[in-house]
């Protein structure tokens, strides 16, 4: 059986083992990047589908659409909406961004970044991976099971606020499924972080100090603490929410004297750090691509890594801004807004800095840059939206209108899956061994990006007009903006066809082999000095950075 | 230490945090509880032993209203709309309620006052939300509250707008551990 301890392989060629237990065994870094990123793919696609579903509902007013799955009862059909709405978030967030941003990237990238053989702890590396699989499974089946009376699936909404959650608004089975999977999903990414914070601690390779080391794997790193500070205020909260539910306890419940309000502070306190973890190594991804494709050293190395660490620190102390509108106090509120606007700094820090990288560069315009460019746009005008929101006084008006929903898209949606795809198509080659069509990813990108900013731009003007989220149907006053959001839609799925046809283009049709290094000399970091794809065991002589004439990045 | 070790010292100090922060999420729902009490956030109201030691020219007038919870058969009202008292003034209320189903039924009823930042200021004496309730069937019983308006209010520049304090009260079952229907939410 392999063991990925360095000092067991010994064996000089690349010899894999055999395909059983490589791959459900696995204890590689690269191999358990690879399930993680197949894990992502598939709940992107079972995601997006919910998405295509919710949008064509929503093409005009009237429940017209999802009443085809329910038999023709339109109550069926909204309750249906609501599931869609629901899972949709849930898998998008655990089971999709999660998987692929640190499960997949961070494993295939991190170890070889930091110059280590393998993970600190690869079979507990594969234990996580395994725990998503659980938890996929989990919150499948909560999808079919009774929610609230003869109606299917939990349809409160990703945040799973009581009494929505508790017995009062969902009795049913379908509730307790998804708080286990949620457990087990947590479980994982803890021990994923665990592993990641080891890993970058105790295996960088000799002389790369913390302050050398690359910008992703700082990326990962504060992500992991995030992820160790904040998942178990989730896994507490909705411990509760199932003991509240099956053991007669009242964390929750205001007739036995608890407060569903703790719920929602418990929640945001997992909540808000949350979105930094979706989107904080994206950050780090697309620091290597802009500084790769600008053929400049990253602009402001300290100040984007302590950036990171800033956006992290004050994550943790801005959750009361998802719920201006439970009673807080003006002096509460007043102190929520000016810690939230706060985050602006350090963002504006990385925004300003990729374009200073930018400035004066030889910029190169390959896919991975358009996205990563893309990626640049889409979330300034997200965080834009972000500093709008932030201020109380504005969001009693916009709280839970599209106003939301097209802000958290733009930094979620359309930031962290481009900041995705930009890295895919950066490490593509590095990882298959294989070279993508230029010209198919560059068209992906331009459809996509039409597309999904004529979902989600004319959703500001919904929200500013006041429409509600969370519902399956619109008054005819909405139904303007509502149509073009749903053509975005279309478009975007088009784009999504350019992407699978650029892939298999890639593995069966085009089949050109990828050379070390294919972006040439803007490519520093240490994956671009092993072939592509790396041997099954890298570093056949461990890379230092302690005789003075190497960058670490 | 061997670089094995050096990996199992970093991940325990790591799992000691994910512990703690689990304990800490637990220990926040009395904390919670406790500093609510305490600063009287969420509107929530005080005790106290004794009458107030000095009455203000001031007036507010308080408002009374009462909500039953689903689940809970009793009709449950106040006995007065409102009441104007100078501040520090002792004030005495009564709420109604009545046990409409055809067995004994206790109830214990949670409250809060608005606007939320007077509720560190509205001081209950005496008050059936103090304890359970229990009606006989189709019992009707006459309810009071004692309470007073504390004199600091008078102090507090972020309340010289107020002028009307409403004191409401949700009944709910109490410990009917065999009743399915629970009820969420304070009103």
């Amino acid at each position: 059986m392999a063991d990925a301890h360095a000092t067991d392989a010994h064996d000089a060629d690349d010899h894999k083992p055999s395909f059983f237990v490589r791959w459900f065994f696995s204890t590689n870094h690269k191999d358990i990047g690879t399930l993680y990123l197949i894990f992502a793919i598939i709940a992107g696609i079972i995601g997006g589908a919910m998405s295509g579903l919710m949008r064509i509902e929503l093409a005009e007013p009237g429940v017209t659409f999802l009443t085809m799955f329910s038999g023709g009862d339109p109550d069926a059909a909204a309750n249906f909406y609501n599931v869609l709405i629901t899972y949709h978030g849930l898998i998008m967030i655990f089971f999709m961004v999660m998987p692929a941003m640190i499960g997949g990237f961070g494993n295939w990238f991190v170890p070889i970044m930091i110059g280590a053989p393998d993970m600190a702890f690869p079979r507990m590396n594969n234990i996580s991976f395994w725990l998503y699989g659980a938890s996929g499974v989990l919150i499948t089946l909560s999808m079919f099971a009774p929610g609230y009376g003869s109606n299917i699936g939990f349809g409160g909404g990703w945040v799973l606020y009581p009494p929505l959650s508790s017995n009062t608004g969902s009795p049913g089975p379908a509730m307790d499924l998804l708080i286990l999977s949620l457990h087990l999903a947590g479980a994982s990414s803890i021990l994923g972080a665990i592993n990641f914070i080891t890993t970058i601690f105790n295996m960088r390779a000799p002389g790369m100090t913390l302050h050398k080391m690359p910008l992703f794997a700082w990326a990962v790193l504060v992500t992991a603490f995030l992820l160790v500070l904040s998942l178990p205020v989730l896994a507490g909260a909705i411990t509760m929410l199932l003991t509240d539910r099956n053991f007669g306890t009242s964390f929750f419940d205001a007739a036995g004297g608890g407060d569903p309000i703790l719920y929602q502070h418990l929640f945001w306190f997992f909540g808000h750090p949350e979105v930094y973890i979706l989107i904080l190594p994206g950050f780090g991804i697309i620091s290597h691509i802009v500084s790769t494709f600008s053929k400049k050293p990253i602009f402001g190395y300290l100040g984007m890594a302590y950036a990171m660490v800033a956006i992290g620190f004050v994550g943790f102390i801005v959750w009361a801004h998802h719920m201006y509108t439970v009673g807080l106090s003006v002096n509460m509120k007043a102190y929520f807004v000016a810690a939230t606007m706060v985050i602006a700094v350090p963002t504006g820090i990385k925004i300003f800095s990729w374009i200073a990288t930018m400035w004066g560069g030889s910029i190169e315009f390959k896919t991975p840059m358009l996205w990563a460019i893309g990626f640049i746009f889409l979330f300034t005008v997200g965080g834009v939206t972000g500093v709008v929101l932030a201020n109380a006084g504005i969001d009693h008006y916009m709280h839970d209108t599209y106003y939301v929903v097209a802000h958290f898209h733009y930094v979620l949606s359309l930031g962290a899956v481009f900041a995705i795809f930009a890295g895919w198509y950066y490490w593509f080659a590095k990882m298959t061994g294989k070279m993508y069509r230029e010209w198919l990813g560059a068209l992906h990108f331009w459809v996509m990006f039409v597309g999904v900013n004529l979902i989600f731009f004319p959703q500001h003007f919904l929200g500013l007009q006041g429409m509600p989220r969370r519902y399956v149907d619109y008054p005819e006053a909405f139904a303007y903006w509502n149509y073009w959001s749903t053509v975005g839609y279309g478009i975007t799925i088009l784009g999504m066809g350019i992407f699978l046809i650029a892939m298999i283009d890639a593995f069966f049709i085009y089949r050109k082999k990828a050379p070390a290094n294919p972006w040439g000399e803007g490519a520093t970091t240490l994956e671009w000095t092993l072939p592509s794809p790396p041997p099954f065991h890298q570093f056949n002589e461990l890379p230092r950075f302690d005789k003075g004439d190497v960058k670490a990045f | 230490m061997s670089d094995a070790e050096k990996n199992k010292k970093t991940a325990m100090i790591v799992a000691s945090v994910v512990v703690a922060m689990v304990a800490m999420s637990f220990a926040a729902a009395p904390a919670y509880k406790a500093f609510c009490q305490v600063t009287g956030w969420g509107g929530t109201t005080q005790r106290a032993e004794a009458e107030a030691d000095r009455t203000l020219a001031r007036q507010i007038t308080i408002r009374f209203d009462a909500t039953t919870s689903q689940g809970l058969n009793w009709r449950f009202k106040p006995e007065q709309l409102s009441q104007t008292l100078h501040i520090g003034e002792t004030g005495l209320a009564f709420y109604e309620s009545e046990n409409y189903s055809s067995k004994p039924v206790t109830g214990r009823a949670t409250f809060n006052v608005s606007p939320a930042k007077a509720g560190i200021y509205f001081k209950k004496i005496e008050c059936f939300c103090f304890t359970e309730q229990t009606l006989q069937p189709g019992e009707k019983v006459s309810m009071p509250v004692t309470y007073f308006i504390d004199p600091a209010l008078a102090d507090d520049d972020n309340l010289s707008d107020v002028q009307t304090i409403t004191l409401s009260y949700t009944f709910f079952p109490w410990d009917d551990a065999d009743e399915s229907e629970t009820v969420g939410g304070a009103k």
